[in-house]
């Protein structure tokens, strides 16, 4: 039941705030009807980004403490990361298609965006060849506190590098010139997006935890 | 016994192996020269854009080349489970990963300054001005690609599939570097060469953050 | 042989648990090894004999449990507590000649006079003709010396060994038995796997069998050594 009534306020807030960026939020005056794709592409990229805050933590409190709950909660924050960050790479160049006609600008924040992705691919795939559960958490955890350490380093880097080899800038500056209006359709919008992050973790991170069950009995019966 | 004084002994125990059968060396060798002669077919290496490319291309190729060489780095510990020995052995694991590194480190830059004049030939760039420069860029490059890769050398060796999953890893999480080496380098390498501080500071905050990251995490790769 | 001076060294083992992803290779082990006892463990292959003897050497961390030495704490180094280890695998470098090999562990232990020190063990392992070869040219039997000599660097107070007589011909368990023989007579604690009885089983003082992770028999409890050594092995 609650289950339900949280998936409900969940659609509802996604709901509101789809109507928030068609409606409310003012248009744009060069970019028309398509510059809406902000809300979902940048509110993606912070809610990406939360979740991959969450797995570090994870991480880090699995290394430490090393009970199982915090190896799921790893795993699924990095997935559920995984996939807004993956919305984020869909509706750039869905968004730079029409204004620019081209469909893959190498603007910074877009580059480290897809840097950002490889390295949770790789963070999964890890965990794919290790088969002994104990080991593959602590592994995992391990690499997962590397690559989110990294994090910070890929952003300042490529956005440097940008600084020495300019461009124009495609996608515009979110954090700047950005009328107020906007600015709260778009907060609005991530909040509606934790909420539905908060609703994949929290599926993913049961489904991981039944799989641990499902693993251990198997194991102990193929010793007995 | 100090840390400083066990890695120093282990740090001579890396070398004499090495220096021994030079297998690690004189393959990486081959291999860089491989990749910098490949690579000259995708371009032209005596035009101006040579001089453009070239900085990112020798990094590349270092890059490529360190994925594979530090592959045997804790794989060779298994054979006879030294790495036990060496965990019964010294006061702190640190002082594994530190004499590793730091082997790893001198090995690479070893590699970069014998291909440095090969690679000046080739693409016909003055590197003799600016080589105490240059030197130092490789250092701190290459630090950091060990650091990083020596870390992963260790997880990597408890997984299935290590010989594609060390690059798979590594690499990602080696963009900054990338970066940051290619301009640093590419700037000396220019017509007007001159010194990118910003760019050689951001490496050595590279080679900082990881190393303080490998020191407080480092036990927990070792373990069984 | 004089051992390093550490005090009454008593290992003690308090409901060991030990875990691998739901299974348990050791389960609510409760133990206590006096000073100067030689114990050996025996136990079919899986029933928890490597393990337990890899969490003596501190190399594995217990899933809950606690382990100590004589009535202080667990010291994290075994050097620092002065215990040797020697397992299935030499734990030796190939590459290495078997002079290189003891020299580094030795300065790595911190030993004092290092040099003079793998002389001796050198000597006493008859090895010391060999001692400039790498242990990859060394037979099966010779490595396993190196590997003993490795471990008894430190002159250790408490011995961990799983089964190390694998491998070795006669000549070789021989010299193993008699090593042992002078360690245990000097006062070292001794912990030992073993699959049956040979030379170096009739060292033994005590003897505890493992199945599935437990402790199934114990001669404190009134078996003899050699019923437990003699049931039916893998």
């Amino acid at each position: 039941m609650k289950n339900v009534l949280f998936v409900a306020v969940v659609v509802l807030l996604l709901g509101a705030g789809a109507y928030a960026a068609f409606f409310i939020a003012p248009t744009d005056a060069k970019q028309g009807l398509i510059y809406r794709i902000l809300f979902l592409h940048v509110a993606s990229a912070w809610t990406g980004l939360t979740a991959f805050f969450i797995s570090f933590i994870a991480n880090v409190l699995y290394v430490w403490r090393r009970q199982p709950q915090w190896d799921w909660l790893g795993v699924s924050a990095a997935e559920t990361g995984l996939v807004f960050t993956t919305v984020v790479l869909v509706t750039g160049p869905i968004w730079a298609h029409p204004v620019w006609g081209i469909w893959w600008t190498w603007d910074a924040r877009l580059t480290s965006t897809f840097v950002l992705w490889l390295l949770y691919v790789s963070y999964l795939l890890l965990r794919t060849l290790i088969e002994e559960p104990d080991r593959r958490a602590l592994l995992s955890a391990l690499f997962g506190i590397f690559a989110f350490v990294d994090v910070p380093l890929v952003f300042g880097s490529i956005r440097w590098w940008r600084t020495q080899h300019p461009q124009p800038i495609i996608m515009g500056e979110p954090g700047s010139g950005l009328d107020p209006l906007m600015y709260k359709v778009l907060f609005f919008m991530w909040f509606a997006m934790l909420a539905l992050m908060t609703l994949l973790l929290r599926q993913r991170y049961l489904l991981e935890a039944m799989r641990g069950d499902v693993e251990t009995m198997r194991r102990q019966w193929e010793v007995a | 016994m100090s840390l400083f004084a066990n890695t120093t002994i282990l740090l001579g125990k890396e070398l004499r192996t090495e220096f021994r059968s030079r297998e690690l060396l004189t393959t990486t060798i081959v291999f860089i020269l491989i990749v910098l002669v490949l690579f000259s077919f995708t371009f032209d290496p005596l035009s101006e854009e040579a001089r453009r490319f070239g900085s990112g291309l020798l990094w590349l190729a270092f890059l490529f080349a360190a994925s594979l060489m530090l592959q045997p780095c804790f794989l060779r510990e298994q054979t006879n489970d030294t790495l036990s020995a060496l965990r019964l052995s010294v006061s702190d694991p640190f002082a594994i990963f530190l004499a590793k590194l730091a082997a790893n480190t001198l090995f690479l830059l070893l590699t970069e300054l014998l291909l440095l004049p090969v690679f000046a030939m080739m693409y016909n760039v003055p590197v003799l001005p600016v080589l105490h420069w240059l030197v130092l860029v490789f250092f701190l490059g290459s630090l950091g690609i060990s650091v990083v890769g020596t870390a992963l050398s260790a997880i990597s060796a408890q997984a299935r599939m290590r010989e594609l999953l060390l690059p798979l890893l590594l690499l990602p999480l080696l963009t900054p570097i990338l970066v940051a080496s290619t301009e640093v380098t590419g700037a000396l390498l220019d017509r007007a060469p001159y010194v990118q501080w910003k760019g050689t500071g951001f490496l050595a905050v590279f080679d900082l953050v990881f190393l303080t990251t490998l020191w407080l995490f480092g036990e927990y790769l070792l373990e069984e | 042989m004089t051992l390093g001076a550490v005090g009454p060294t008593a290992i003690r083992f308090e409901n060991i648990d030990k875990r691998y992803g739901g299974l348990y290779a050791l389960r609510c082990v409760s133990l206590t090894i006096a000073t100067g006892e030689c114990v050996a463990l025996a136990g079919r292959n899986g029933s928890g004999k490597t393990t337990l003897l890899r969490i003596a050497a501190r190399l594995v961390r217990p899933s809950s449990g606690k382990l100590s030495f004589s009535s202080a704490e667990g010291v994290e180094n075994i050097a620092a507590r002065n215990a040797g280890f020697v397992a299935h695998a030499t734990m030796v470098y190939d590459e290495l000649t078997a002079e290189e090999n003891l020299l580094l562990f030795a300065r790595l232990q911190g030993i004092a006079q290092p040099g003079k020190r793998v002389e001796a063990m050198l000597h006493e392992a008859g090895l010391f003709e060999r001692r400039d070869s790498l242990v990859r040219t060394f037979s099966r039997g010779m490595r396993q010396r190196v590997a003993i000599a490795r471990a008894l660097l430190n002159a250790p107070a408490i011995l961990l060994l799983d089964e190390p007589g694998t491998g070795l011909d006669p000549q070789g368990t021989a010299w193993l038995a008699e090593t042992l023989q002078r360690m245990r007579d000097a006062g070292c604690t001794m912990l030992m796997s073993l699959h049956g009885e040979s030379e170096i089983s009739a060292l033994a003082t005590r003897a505890i069998r493992l199945d599935a992770g437990k402790v199934v028999a114990d001669t404190q409890a009134g078996a003899s050594v050699r019923s437990i050594l003699a049931f039916a092995d893998a």
